[in-house]
């Protein structure tokens, strides 16, 4: 047992550190959506695209892949840095759909998706939800038809999260409708520029558009673009969800905000005293340091699993529950502490923080559903780690 | 970083895993809740044979020297079985001892502690219940080339079997409040010393120790004169550890066995488990007690290390304490009416979960001292 991390570890963080501080513009932290002005869109593809040039966006994977061979707990160390400073990430295409290619996809596919996706230069999208196939995810209908040497895919997915940006969508489909419903599904890649599919923005109340409903209506792709074995999909996708759930950016991204209540707390009186000195106030801002504290633990254990090619199913669900919760509660202590003030958003006059904690409380349900609600975690947690009986069929 | 113990751990653990469930299972437990000691000589005994009770001394008081961390595997597995007794008391002692005592005062009461011959428990809070070294005021006055004790310790465990308590006194009082501690070797039948057995809802043994112009010869100061405070803190910081790594071995096992009941217990024509409601309780469970499990580790380890861990040992005893409690609430859920006989096994734990929230401090003590370490 050692908790430490080592000093090669310690100076890798440094160089990140002082990589962001250089790289970034100063006013970056107070960026809600790369939506929000083309300038800054452009600003976040330069540095994502310095950053795949470093082999940093997906560092675990391969070098030959355009990774830099690193362990996880590297990659995770990584990840940290960037989410504290807000830098821009390599997105789903590095959490979940690299992972499972690199599992799952021919030599080929390898290197053709890998590459990109490491290197900055081609985001993904993940499509899986749709209206009738939330939670019931494996009750999903959009249908993929082999015809010829092409799938015709017809259907809408729903919660596409940056399909507007995205070159390529990783899209579960059914190519077997007489099968038992986890048994007929398989998983593609889409160019999201085919002709027949179709975005539609869905704007959060977080308010960005950075959701869409995505049509397709006899989409034609190459048969070349089916990933793993034909229906063996449902399979595939629950591992590479497990990829997308243990994430230690969160945790890290919470450090930030909590660093910046207790800044607000040691400057702010009210009533005639210092937030800092009111114990009710210490105690709830300790609290979310606990919290912060066990669940980058959490992350750390599903890291350190991953590392050793071990499972880690439950253990990730574990530290999504939590660590979504604890986003949460972190931006509920904050509009509180914030009072009226938390209602003011960005470029009101008297905004704190430049409205930055009202778009994340609002934000923070995101994470709270977006790969499997806290119901579905627990259900797995119930199952998986405690071998308790299924509750659906 | 590496978050696993070694092999030589691991097996550690799963030996006394397997000894306890046999040499303390449930039933035993709940046979000495009523038994006026309070925990059995002959498991004592074996435990001292399985050289526990002083694995922590080194080779030269004849024992192996074992780390904090070692001793952590096998106090773990206590708390999973609840097994009551003097060990930590004991093992909080011989630290105490190393720490501060003279070599003759170390080769009279180690090797004795070691093979179980001897008990001891640390006198520490009073009737204020606080951990706070400017509440210590119990007086310790030289007089006559002998110190006279006089004042009230309470919340003493175990010190009706003990036959010497290791009583933190205060010899001055400064402008710092840690200033003008120190500590004592008192024998239990001292003239003057009173120990009183409290009843309380744990079935633990707990104490409250008048002492009434209580001599003692100069030879039982233990470490410097005004100036245990920095030994002491170390007391406090491995109790707080300790109780944390009991907590995690109780938690764990409650977590097994609302699991177990939720499969057995048929309801509606199903398993309980199979309930969502009832399901979703044990994930909770499950979460809290793995999201305890790393952070008292850590603290466990920066111990073990001899680093610095203040805050680190704050927020696994404020989340402990919250936790096991909780993990213990949500049993009773899933055992429903049952759980609330003495007939099931969950009622023990969640009593003395409670015991283990407000035992070194509970979760708002320690959400202070976390405060003051992120500068507030």
């Amino acid at each position: 047992m050692d908790y430490r991390f080592t000093a090669s570890d310690d100076d890798f963080r440094k160089q990140v550190r002082a990589f962001f501080e250089r790289e970034l513009p100063d006013w970056w932290h107070e960026v809600e959506d790369v939506r929000e002005d083309p300038e800054i869109y452009e600003v976040s593809q330069t540095i994502k695209k310095r950053l795949g040039a470093q082999g940093w966006l997906a560092m675990a994977w391969p070098k030959e892949y355009g990774g830099a061979g690193a362990m996880i707990l590297q990659q995770m160390i990584y990840a940290e840095e960037a989410a504290y400073h807000h830098a821009p990430t390599g997105g789903l295409g590095v959490i979940t759909v690299g992972p499972a290619i690199l599992l799952h996809g021919s030599d080929e596919q390898k290197q053709k998706y890998l590459t990109q996706i490491a290197r900055g230069e081609a985001d993904f999208c993940v499509l899986y939800s749709e209206p009738h196939a939330g939670s019931d995810l494996a009750a999903l209908s959009t249908s993929a038809v082999r015809d010829g040497g092409d799938y015709v895919i017809n259907g809408e997915k729903i919660f596409t999260g940056g399909g507007d940006k995205a070159r390529f969508g990783w899209l579960a489909a059914r190519t077997d409708p007489e099968a038992p419903k986890h048994r007929g599904i398989s998983l593609f890649v889409v160019d999201m520029s085919t002709p027949g599919v179709r975005l539609e923005p869905m704007e959060s109340m977080a308010g960005y558009s950075s959701y869409f409903r995505t049509y397709f209506d006899n989409v034609r792709i190459p048969k070349e673009n089916l990933v793993g074995e034909e229906n063996r999909g449902w399979y595939q996708l629950a591992v590479s969800l497990d990829f997308e759930r243990s994430g230690v950016s969160r945790v890290a991204y919470a450090q930030r905000v909590l660093q910046d209540l207790v800044a607000y707390a040691q400057s702010t009186y009210r009533n005639g005293q210092l937030l800092a000195k009111d114990p009710v106030v210490r105690a709830k801002l300790a609290q979310a340091a606990i919290e912060i504290d066990v669940a980058r633990y959490m992350a750390y254990r599903v890291g350190s699993l991953q590392q050793q090619g071990k499972p880690f199913g439950h253990e990730a669900s574990s530290a999504k529950v939590f660590g979504t919760d604890l986003s949460q509660r972190i931006h509920e202590l904050a509009m509180e502490l914030l009072g009226p003030y938390g209602l003011l958003r960005k470029g009101s006059a008297r905004a704190v923080f430049n409205g930055r904690y009202g778009f994340e409380y609002l934000n923070s349900w995101a994470g709270v559903f977006g790969a499997g609600t806290g119901e579905i975690q627990r259900s797995i947690i119930a199952q998986r780690r405690l071998g308790l009986p299924r509750d659906r069929e | 970083m590496d978050l696993s113990f070694t092999e030589e751990q691991e097996a550690l653990k799963n030996d006394a895993r397997e000894f306890l469930a046999q040499r303390s299972p449930n039933a035993e437990v709940r046979r000495l809740e009523d038994d006026p000691p309070g925990y059995s000589p002959e498991l004592w005994q074996a435990m001292a044979e399985k050289r526990w009770v002083g694995m922590i001394l080194p080779p030269s008081y004849g024992e192996q020297g074992a780390s904090f961390l070692d001793l952590c595997c096998v106090y773990e597995e206590m708390g999973r079985q609840l097994t009551p007794g003097p060990f930590l008391d004991v093992i909080l002692a011989e630290y105490l001892l190393l720490d501060l005592g003279s070599e003759e005062q170390k080769r009279a009461c180690l090797p004795l502690l070691g093979t179980g011959q001897t008990i001891m428990s640390v006198a520490y809070t009073e009737p204020s219940a606080s951990y706070a070294p400017g509440e210590i005021t119990l007086s310790a006055t030289a007089d006559d080339g002998q110190f006279v004790l006089n004042g009230t310790k309470l919340f003493v465990t175990n010190a009706h079997i003990a036959n010497h308590l290791l009583v933190v006194a205060r010899t001055r009082r400064g402008v710092d409040p840690s200033d003008g501690l120190s500590v004592f070797l008192v024998p239990r039948e001292q003239p003057g010393l009173t120990v009183n057995v409290l009843k309380t809802l744990s079935s633990d043994r707990q104490c409250e120790l008048t002492f009434d112009n209580v001599r003692v010869a100069t030879s039982s100061l233990v470490g410097p004169l005004h100036d245990a405070w920095p030994a002491v803190r170390r007391y406090l910081d491995r109790s707080r550890v300790l109780t944390c790594v009991w907590s995690v071995g109780g938690a764990e096992y409650v977590v097994e066995m609302s699991a177990e009941y939720a499969k057995n217990r048929v309801q509606f024509g199903k398993p309980i488990g199979a309930f969502q409601a009832i399901a979703h309780k044990c994930a909770d469970q499950a979460i809290a007690a793995d999201g305890m499990r790393f952070v008292v580790y850590r603290a466990a380890w920066l111990v073990s290390e001899g680093l610095p861990a203040d805050t680190e040992i704050s927020i696994a005893k404020a989340w402990t304490a919250d936790n096991y409690r909780r993990i213990a609430e949500l049993g009773h859920h899933v055992y429903g009416g049952l759980g609330f006989m003495k007939e099931k096994d969950i009622q023990m734990y969640y009593r003395r979960a409670k015991a283990a929230e407000v035992a070194f401090g509970d979760a708002d003590c320690h959400r202070q001292l976390v405060a003051d370490g992120l500068g507030l």
